[in-house]
């Protein structure tokens, strides 16, 4: 499915408009951009929390994830447990607060393999052209021919269980869109007036690479890490819930699903509150990721 | 000699198909046999359970699955057998891979074509409706349906549906393989993303058909708003959407690994997630190679019903 989107990513980044400086400068520009976007508002806010659970949990909750008091087993959500209790006692906003940074760690590691392994496939082959552009992109056809999720089960086989070997077969599996994003862009950079010039006045091909190619290749690609942040996410916390990342009782958000599943008839939120949490995010992602890829130029 | 259009647009799609194949062979031989990690280790320890295993028993089992040999040779001996449709056999229990894909496909098969079929009808109804309505606000919430569907976990919409429906309103069995009530639920979160998918493609490109001169004619005409939208502006953004449906099917299949064990049905995703969790390695390189399979097939079939859209593909004008 990122297919799709990497599609409009792709064609979705014409020519940049022009710079108009404004009276007001970036600031209140930045107020007035967001205040017509109130969902971007709360997206940014969303996400700003995930951040704060991952690196400074107490903040958000001082308790203590693995500790729970049996006689309070099982409550639903109300003000003292506002995301309810489990079946040992223990306070699920806490542990969904304490594993938001072994799901996030996991989801940074997805991404940044697929952003390096891809962008250098990519740009290799938009660089280098000829066989070597048309073997790669052979190659990165057929991973997409294969569904991501069966391609990070099998390099699970071979790796073995775990967060991170999870958080890897998830980055292999979309090394392809990278990949894809980085090798149009590369072309599309090429052929541009600016490194004729650059060209033409001898600038040697890495200087080239590093002052050009990069810097205007950054943008899209930056979009695309931002979404395939909130796939990862999903395909992370999918694997989980199958059983293959941390062993129980790390409170990553998939295994918190697959535990609450057991008492699925009777207390509705040990899946609900885990699963919103999840999805709330990878809303919030996608909003941002939108907001992004064109809006904020165009709202000029 | 000239070959007809028609004919060289399907051998070149043929010919490609059959790459792909091999391509997914080559890439799940590569993760699988490659990979650190000794198969024959944690077949041993997986097969013959916990009984301890001797050198001499690894170096035997090795000989038997062919692991001593280059990998150039095990690579060929296992692609000349897979070309006879031989993928080798499970290390669980021995059974053929092939027998054993075969056996699990008709429950899964079950939800992923009623998936299929909800994905398109509510992909489908949803464009339809989003495109035809005049009133903004409806508009608006029609086409931000399928972006918040794609940001669902999967298993956890299951889950809900599973205790909504199944546990809330006891309208639906909550898994198994009970008859074809039993499949609807499985069917409906196995098609979400999907049909999210086609909904989103198909009313970005009915609006572009819509804008198009010839729905303008049709209108000028006194052509019925509907008759519009149904016989002129559909058939042409069509297109598209099969295309992208031709994408995701593998998806769909794919999908059945966590829909399966949300629902606790049998069938080829469960098989996939025991095969991963015995490190069954010739098991998960059949399902991936059949994954591909699928795959090519269903694109093949996409390309054989383009020319039928669209005949400029036929007649060679994008050629």
């Amino acid at each position: 499915m990122t297919e799709l989107l990497v599609r409009e990513i792709a064609t979705g980044t014409g020519a940049p408009p022009v710079p108009v400086p404004h009276p007001g400068g970036r600031w209140r520009r930045l107020g007035r951009f967001l205040l017509h976007r109130p969902g971007l508002v709360v997206a940014v806010l969303v996400v700003l929390t995930v951040l704060v659970a991952a690196f400074a949990p107490h903040v958000l909750a001082p308790g203590d994830p693995s500790a729970g008091l049996p006689a309070q087993k099982l409550r639903p959500p109300a003000p003292g447990h506002w995301f309810g209790t489990d079946y040992l006692g223990r306070d699920i906003w806490t542990r969904v607060v304490h594993g938001a940074a072994l799901s996030l760690q996991a989801t940074v590691v997805a991404v940044a393999v697929a952003l390096v392994a891809g962008g250098l496939v990519g740009l290799l082959a938009g660089f280098v052209r000829g066989w070597v552009d048309e073997a790669l992109m052979r190659i990165v056809d057929v991973l997409m021919a294969i569904p991501a999720i069966l391609l990070s089960l099998a390099l699970i086989t071979a790796l073995g269980y775990g967060t991170l070997n999870v958080a890897i077969a998830v980055g292999v599996a979309s090394v392809a869109n990278f990949a894809r994003v980085m090798r149009s862009e590369t072309l599309r950079i090429r052929q541009s007036v600016y490194v004729e010039a650059a060209r033409a006045v001898g600038t040697r091909w890495y200087v080239t690479l590093r002052r050009h190619v990069l810097p205007n290749a950054a943008g899209p690609i930056a979009v695309l890490a931002v979404l395939e942040f909130g796939l990862a996410i999903l395909a992370i916390s999918s694997l989980s819930f199958l059983g293959f990342g941390a062993p129980p009782p790390a409170p990553e958000w998939g295994s918190l699903i697959a535990e609450g599943r057991n008492y699925l008839a009777t207390s509705w939120w040990l899946c609900a509150m885990p699963g919103l949490t999840i999805a709330a995010t990878v809303l919030s992602v996608n909003r941002i990721s939108r907001a992004l890829d064109g809006e904020w130029a165009a709202a000029r | 000699m000239t070959v007809p259009p028609l004919a060289r647009y399907l051998l070149r799609r043929v010919v490609l198909a059959a790459g792909v194949l091999w391509a997914a062979f080559t890439v799940s031989f590569v993760v699988l046999y490659l990979l650190p990690g000794d198969p024959v280790a944690t077949m041993a320890s997986g097969g013959l359970d916990g009984e301890p295993v001797s050198p001499a028993q690894l170096a035997e089992l090795r000989a038997r699955y062919g692991l001593d040999e280059p990998f150039a040779v095990q690579y060929l001996h296992r692609l000349g057998a897979a070309l006879t449709g031989d993928f080798g056999a499970s290390i669980q229990n021995g059974q053929d891979v092939g027998v054993a894909v075969a056996q699990t496909l008709p429950p899964t098969l079950e939800i992923a074509v009623l998936g299929l079929g909800f994905a398109i009808v509510f992909g489908g109804a949803l464009a339809l409706l989003a495109t035809y309505t005049r009133a903004r606000w409806l508009r608006q919430s029609l086409l931000a349906l399928p972006s918040l569907a794609v940001s669902l976990p999967v298993f956890w919409v299951g889950l809900m549906l599973v205790q909504i429906v199944a546990f809330g309103w006891r309208l639906l069995p909550s898994g198994g393989v009970a008859g074809p009530a039993s499949a609807i639920l499985p069917a409906v979160t196995l098609g979400l993303t999907t049909g999210a998918l086609v909904a989103q493609v198909l009313a970005k490109s009915l609006s572009q058909a819509l804008d198009q001169p010839y729905t303008t004619t049709a209108r000028a005409k006194g052509a019925d708003p509907v008759a519009v939208h149904l016989r002129h502006a559909l058939p042409n953004a069509a297109v598209p959407a099969l295309t992208v449906l031709g994408y995701v099917t593998g998806n769909l299949l794919a999908g059945t690994v966590v829909v399966e064990t949300v629902f606790t049905r049998p069938g080829l995703g469960r098989l996939t997630v025991t095969a991963v969790g015995a490190q069954d390695i010739p098991l998960v390189q059949g399902i991936v190679v059949f994954a591909a399979l699928v795959f090519v097939v269903v694109n093949l079939v996409v390309d054989l019903v383009h020319p039928l859209l669209d005949p400029r593909i036929a007649t060679g004008v994008y050629a």
